[in-house]
């Protein structure tokens, strides 16, 4: 049987509903289905209308969908403004204790939360999970598997806590079997799957990071991009690496230079606005030859823009951010599973090369939890590129030794008997400032001919769809979903669509990039932006225009069916 | 002194003849010989400016960062290789103007770095411009008439923000700054010292000469270190006199201590290699 149920959670900051769709995910991720579960918040600790909607499905899924099959109301503006959203036979269940009677809705189930969370755990904080029991109920799911999760969940807060939520939860469950007569369009049928993780693409670039030896970690706190160090803080102790919380993002980026000028594999986390600060220490880490990995968690500019939302806004930003002139690398994973393995490459190809590179993700991507298989930690690779062992640095060390390929082997402060010197202003060889026109010539050379090294190691755009598609659909990063989702739409309904996903941007792959294009009667451009800014990127790259581009910039994810529909439209020209 | 030699370099030096900058550097090599250093034990981390210069004049490890960000690229290397002697140094514009933020920083996190300002109240890279220490009354390039603004006092700034090491020098005292430097160098903390040097072609009021009429040292007319209310009253004198020495020092927990634990072995001696993650995915099954 086709599973794919899309259950919104909404509310006000502040009455957990958070909680109750994190929790209903996991369940439903370890009853064997695919979760696409995403959050929409304001920029506010308390109040404002906020929702979690959780995607669970029999196949992968990689975005979200408008219609909704369960509504979760804790207040009434959820019905106010996702009411409509509700598909045929879809659920209604609200909070009967923060709204009047809402009868004249079909489907609809009043659930006193507090006073379930009061009767059965104790408390009325614990109507969340009561909530949770009674969606659980109506699923027809296994009560002892929501048990499990809510333990797991409350596991943190101690035992009498967790059980307590149990009980709520089982309470919820209860109310519903007694109340709700109708029947529910959902039946939640557990699918045998192998073990799979519920992470956000923040979690997975954590991970990547730990798991590829990043040592270092500075940041000033940024949404979307915080939850990135504090993942990683949390295994300070456990695993050998240091997280400091910096003034500034140029205090930030200047810590994580020093830490990796002194010899780790070092990263720095922001978001546009964080960025802009550090950008004359990317600069630095340009002329220096200094590796470091840039996560940049888009959220809309320009300045502060909408804090809590998503775009993609800043690729050409990261691109040509920086004075002077100098190699940079620049991926884009498209869902958790690819943020997880490019950062493992992102500090590869740093230390590899000695460039910055850019993990460029966004708050859709950053936020969004995706299932998926553990990694096989038996591929990740660390290749530190060449650096001289203790015995062979000695005097005479010459850290920007002018090489064949301009990459000129590394040595550590400290760690040899010779002398490490590099400098923010044009250096010579031994790293110290010069003037002379010559070496000038010959330093700019070899920084930026690493670039040739480094575009060798730049992997193609991945391509979905059929053999010769009429149209395709060029995206990068998080915009797989939604265009995978359409063109499968399309496809399904006999149209030839195709999907060229860029993960790895820059150096721009542009033989690479002419193949996947090739044939295809229609190039169109979908993007986070307003601009189209790898449409612009690809014309000045290859020279190929795509036909229109289909953009979104009101700071709400885009799905498969804005895709769709605006197709159908014939696209926009923002060039 | 023989010992020195050992941090010598051949560079040849660009700083105007009389420039407080000769007598700072000698004092630095000399010092890090009588404490027995060598040269890649020791981490240098200099800005932009005149005194940044200093860098380029001894062999020792060092970043020569943007102007204004010693402290933290100190800050990260210190962290991960507790083992390195680290030294941050600048001038007055490179500390008080464009890093201004990162030395309060510094201090609150008491990261165990020696910190060097050559203070000469006056930009002399770029030519006579105003310092954020440049007294009131004098000229600079930058405006037409004399500077207006009141000057930062460093050495209130750096007790109010809670320094653990706080001392001035005077270029031209250099048995005294030999001495202090030593002190901050064995001090495990954040040890600041704000030098003050005379700019022999852009400052031509607080000369040599008008310096060697006010500094005396504040320790040997009594002072002690561990009384903060004192220093901060000693730190208001600039006029017909101006202390000189250890203002103020206290022993407290650095950022190494604190993040990774004393004594913890350095992430740089950890072996680079993959990480064994699986017990934090478990986490997410």
């Amino acid at each position: 049987m086709k599973q794919d149920y899309t259950f919104l959670i909404g509310g006000e900051a502040g009455q957990g509903l958070q909680t109750i769709g994190a929790v209903l995910a996991k369940a439903l991720a370890r009853q064997g289905l695919h979760i696409f579960a995403y959050q929409d918040y304001h920029s506010r600790v308390r109040g404002g209308h906020n929702f979690y909607q959780v995607r669970a499905a029999s196949f992968p899924v990689g975005s979200h969908l408008d219609e909704v099959t369960m509504l979760v109301a804790l207040d009434e503006e959820t019905i106010k403004i996702h009411g409509h959203r509700v598909g045929e036979g879809g659920v209604v269940l609200y909070d009967s204790e923060e709204m009047p009677s809402q009868e004249g809705l079909a489907n609809s189930l009043p659930v006193p939360l507090k006073e379930l969370g009061k009767t059965y755990g104790g408390q009325g904080v614990m109507g969340n999970s009561a909530a949770a029991g009674a969606v659980w109920q109506l699923l027809g799911g296994e009560p002892a598997a929501l048990d499990e999760t809510l333990r797991d969940t409350f596991s943190g807060k101690g035992d009498k806590v967790a059980e307590a939520n149990v009980k709520a939860a089982r309470g919820g469950m209860e109310y519903a079997k007694k109340h709700f007569q109708s029947t529910c369009p959902c039946r939640l049928e557990r699918l045998l799957s192998p073990p799979r993780m519920l992470l956000t693409g923040n979690d997975a670039v954590a991970l990547g990071a730990l798991a590829a030896g990043c040592q270092f970690i500075g940041a000033y706190p940024m949404s979307p991009a915080s939850s990135v160090f504090t993942t990683m803080g949390r295994q300070v102790g456990r695993l050998p690496l240091v997280f400091e919380q910096a003034e500034d993002e140029i205090s930030a980026i200047h810590m994580a230079l020093g830490a990796a000028f002194a010899g780790v594999r070092s990263m720095v986390a922001t978001s546009g606005g964080g960025f802009a600060l550090m950008v004359e220490g990317l600069s630095l880490a340009g002329c220096s030859e200094t590796p470091l990995v840039l996560f940049l968690g888009q959220r809309p500019g320009p300045a502060t823009g909408l804090a809590t939302r998503t775009e993609q806004g800043d690729l050409l930003f990261a691109l040509h951010a920086g004075h002077g002139e100098f190699p940079r690398a620049v991926l884009a994973p498209g869902n958790a599973g690819e943020a997880f393995w490019l950062t493992v490459k992102a500090f590869n190809l740093a230390e590899k090369y000695q460039v910055p590179v850019f993990v460029l993700s966004d708050q859709y991507l950053a936020d969004a939890a995706y299932t998926v298989e553990p990694f096989g930690l038996d591929r990740v690779l660390v290749d530190r590129g060449e650096i001289l062992a203790e015995k062979e640095f000695g005097p005479g060390y010459r850290r920007h030794r002018l090489t064949e390929s301009g990459i000129s082997p590394r040595a550590f402060p400290g760690r040899g008997e010779g002398t490490v010197a590099t400098s923010g202003n044009e250096h010579d060889e031994e790293g110290y400032p010069t003037e002379k026109a010559d070496l000038r010539r010959k330093m700019t050379e070899k920084r930026l001919g690493k670039a040739r090294f480094l575009a060798a190691a730049i992997a193609p755009p991945s391509f979905y769809g059929p053999q010769n598609p009429q149209k395709v659909l060029l995206t990068w990063g998080s915009g797989l979903g939604a265009c995978r989702e359409a063109a499968e739409h399309l496809n399904a309904g006999g149209e030839k669509v195709g999907v060229v996903h860029m993960t790895e941007l820059w150096p721009f792959p542009a033989a690479d990039v002419e193949l996947a294009l090739a044939g295809a009667e229609e190039v169109i451009a979908v993007e986070m932006n307003a601009t189209g800014q790898l449409g612009r990127l690809l014309r000045q790259e290859t020279g190929i225009k795509p036909k229109a581009a289909i953009l979104k910039y009101d700071g709400r994810a885009m799905n498969g069916a804005y895709v769709v529909k605006e197709l159908a439209r014939g696209g926009v020209n923002p060039w | 002194m023989v010992e020195a030699d050992r941090f010598h370099t051949a560079r040849p030096k660009t700083w105007c003849p009389g420039c407080g900058n000769h007598q700072i550097l000698e004092v630095l090599k000399e010092t890090l010989a009588r404490l027995d250093y060598h040269p890649h034990q020791v981490l240098l981390v200099s800005g932009i400016g005149q005194a940044a210069k200093t860098s380029q004049y001894i062999r020792t490890n060092t970043f020569n960062v943007l102007h204004g960000r010693t402290l933290p690229v100190a800050t990260g290397a210190k962290l991960v290789n507790p083992r390195l002697k680290v030294l941050a140094l600048g001038g007055d514009g490179d500390g008080y103007a464009e890093g201004g933020n990162h030395i309060i920083h510094a201090a609150r996190r008491n990261v165990e770095v020696t910190y060097m300002i050559h203070n000469n109240q006056i930009y002399g890279l770029t030519k006579g411009q105003l310092s954020p220490t440049t007294d009131l009354g004098s000229p600079t390039t930058s405006y037409h008439t004399p500077s207006s603004t009141r000057p930062l006092n460093p050495l209130r700034f750096l007790l109010g923000i809670g320094a653990s090491f706080v001392a001035r020098g005077f270029a031209g005292s250099r048995e005294q700054l030999g001495d202090i430097l030593e002190k901050a160098l064995k001090h495990r903390g954040f040890a600041c010292i704000d030098i003050l040097q005379p700019c022999v072609v852009f400052n031509r009021v607080n000369t040599s000469k008008w310096y060697r009429e006010r500094v005396y040292d504040v320790n040997e007319e009594g002072h002690s270190p561990d009384d903060l209310a004192g220093a901060f009253r000693l730190a208001g004198e600039w006029g017909e006199r101006i202390g000189t020495g250890i203002f103020y020092a206290e022993e407290r927990e650095t950022l190494n201590d604190a993040l990774l634990g004393r004594d913890a072995p350095p992430l740089v001696e950890r072996k680079p290699e993959p990480r064994d993650v699986a017990p934090l995915m478990k986490e997410y099954l």
